[in-house]
């Protein structure tokens, strides 16, 4: 069986984001970059079921970026991908949501993968739209929101997360692709040992002219910060004082406190 | 302008949420269609063209039949917008309409802009405003973020006859976990989210919501890691609350949290970073390490 799963590297979002020069993205000057939350869900499930099949499976891991990316490929090698694809493109995070589908489309098309794991969003940009739109343009199976996962003789059978912590359970057939959601598992940290392994682990690079194609189908014409909507306090300083004002607060401005 | 709305039903039940696309169609001052796959005698409260396809035959969850059907309806209304909900049944078959169409999708839109859409980045601390650049596009909306619009009267069906299974086998639903704390009727929460650290950190917390005669609420990813169990969860996959107080430590403020918290009386919020989206809805941001602030406050508290 072969596995495919889909990374993004976004900024540590803790970090404060500034407009790059065309004001229609963030500047990444400063900015540390990390694997996207929702994928590491993803890629923990693949090699969960990678596991399971044991020989004769293999995983792929793909990300679509400039050279940084490699970091995060990197540690999905280290905690078990067997290979990766790094579609090499400094220019992605100006690509919209259909691009960056088609671009793994067209490297998936030929490849004959049985089922691909994404993330349900990347927490940068959030459309939440990569992993179906991949799936309808191979014709694939697809359903998201995972938090439940298991795998038997080409069916999956996936619990769906609803509104409000219902689940939906369905079964679906290979190929099919998966999009994870948060508590679907608790991904693991690489140890030392297969850090070293994965060194020796094969990195094909792909420059994305190769794959790439598609005009976007939406622009973006401006990054800025939400309008301050103001009326709140902000209090910074010292603790003991920032305690006495808001025991003050609460007693002024709620009956919770007396 | 014209818009198709696609409108929401679980469980036997047409969804309140349908009516917020009612709302966002108002804003644009768009003219309406409805496609719904529902139940005769689950009507919205709209008096306009509802293209209906009976839940009892379709299911209610099976993405490749109900693309179809919108793909059919949109061949007859010929919809400058298609818009759906940002939710579990809209982001899941919003992308496979707009791939089929080959037309933008703009995912998660907060706001009407000048020919564009406001939508959310970076975990809601930036905006973007976002365009199509083809003719037709599909929309998901932010729950919540358009008022719900009830325009009464009984719409003009049409119903349409499915046929065709799809790649998905619906098995059944599974019921939330059971709660145990009804955080509901709480009038104090005080919630953990992520910033507290560790599990061993939770008890400082739960000091502070036990001082105060309040409950301990948390977000998702501390549930997850099962410092806190998910009865205490706070969002739109845990529970909604409307507390006098809610204090909100090492919690970013992510739009799924905020779903849960953000009609509360009072909120108090305690971040280490200043531009955190919680701060947008707080009344109080407390700057500082929740470790150093949250205990030095149960002990002003307690006295
Ligand atoms: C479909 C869906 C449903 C979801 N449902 C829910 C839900 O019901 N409830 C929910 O909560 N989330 C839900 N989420 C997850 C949500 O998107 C966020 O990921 C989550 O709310 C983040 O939790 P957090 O704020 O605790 O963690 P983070 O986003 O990691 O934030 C941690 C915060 O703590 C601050 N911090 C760190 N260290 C300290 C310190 N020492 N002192 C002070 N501050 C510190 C940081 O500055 C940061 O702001 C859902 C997501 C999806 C996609
Ligand atoms: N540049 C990328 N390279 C590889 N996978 C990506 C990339 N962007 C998005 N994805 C995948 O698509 C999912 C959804 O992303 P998005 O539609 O941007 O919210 C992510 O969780 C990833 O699994």
């Amino acid at each position: 069986m072969k596995l495919l799963v889909c990374i993004k590297q976004v900024p540590d979002l803790e970090s404060r984001f500034k407009p790059n020069a065309e004001g229609v993205w963030y500047n990444e000057t400063d900015l540390a970059f990390r694997m996207n939350e929702y994928d590491e869900y993803a890629v923990e499930q693949a090699i969960l079921l990678r596991e399971k099949l044991g020989e004769g499976a293999e995983l792929t891991v793909l990300s679509i970026g400039p050279d940084r990316v490699v970091e995060a490929i990197k540690k999905s090698l280290a905690m078990g991908c067997d290979n990766a694809a790094h579609i090499q493109d400094p220019a992605a995070s100006a690509k919209d949501p259909w691009q960056i589908a088609s671009v793994i489309a067209t490297y998936a098309k030929d490849k004959n993968f049985d089922i691909i794991f994404t993330g349900m969003q990347s927490q940068d940009r959030g459309s939440a739209q990569v992993g179906v739109t991949v799936a309808e343009l191979l014709g694939f199976g697809c359903t998201t929101t995972i938090v439940g996962f298991d795998y038997d003789n080409g069916t999956i059978t996936a619990k769906r997360e609803l509104e409000g912590g219902i689940k939906g359970v369905v079964k679906l057939k290979t190929p099919a692709l998966v999009t994870c959601q948060m508590g679907l598992n608790v991904p693991r940290y690489p140890t030392l040992p297969n850090i070293m392994k994965a060194k020796k682990k094969e990195i094909t690079v792909i420059p994305v002219a190769e794959l790439q194609a598609e005009e976007p189908l939406a622009t973006t014409t401006s990054f800025h910060p939400p309008a301050k909507k103001g009326g709140g306090i902000v209090l910074e300083g010292d603790v003991g004082d920032m305690v006495e004002k808001v025991i003050a607060i609460l007693k002024d401005k709620t009956a919770v406190l007396r | 302008m014209k818009t198709l709305l696609i409108g929401e039903y679980r469980e036997g039940k047409l969804l309140e949420s349908t009516y917020e696309l009612l709302g966002f169609a108002g804003e644009l001052g768009a003219e309406t269609a409805m496609l719904l796959v529902g139940s005769d005698n689950q009507l919205p409260a709209y008096g306009g063209t509802l293209y209906l396809a009976d839940a009892a035959t379709c299911g209610e969850y099976n993405p490749d039949l109900h693309k179809k059907l919108i793909l059919e309806v949109v061949q007859k209304e010929s919809p400058d917008y298609i818009v759906f909900l940002h939710s579990s049944y809209g982001w899941d078959l919003a992308p496979r309409v707009a791939a089929a169409l080959k037309i933008a999708k703009i995912s998660e839109v907060i706001a009407i802009t000048d020919g564009g859409f406001e939508v959310g980045c970076c975990n809601a601390k930036m905006r973007r405003s976002v365009k199509p650049v083809t003719a037709k596009a599909v929309v998901t909306i932010q729950a919540g973020a358009f008022t719900a619009k009830q325009p009464g009267g009984t719409p003009d069906v049409h119903k349409l006859a499915a046929t065709g299974g799809g790649a998905l086998e619906f098995i059944g639903y599974e019921p939330a976990e059971k709660k145990d704390v009804d955080l509901g009727k709480a009038e104090i929460i005080v919630s953990a989210g992520r910033g507290v650290g560790k599990k061993d950190n939770i008890p400082l917390i739960q000091a502070l919501a036990t001082a105060l005669g309040g409950e301990l609420g948390a977000s998702r990813p501390v549930v997850d890691a099962e410092w806190v169990n998910h009865s205490h969860q706070v969002g739109t996959t845990g529970q909604t609350v409307s507390p006098k107080l809610y204090i909100a430590c090492g919690i970013s403020g992510a739009i799924q949290h905020l779903a849960g918290m953000k009609k509360s009386d009072f909120i108090v919020a305690i971040n280490k970073d200043k531009d955190a989206p919680i701060g947008e809805i707080a009344d109080v941001l407390v700057v500082a390490d929740v470790m150093q602030f949250v205990p030095a406050l149960t002990a002003k508290v307690a006295k």
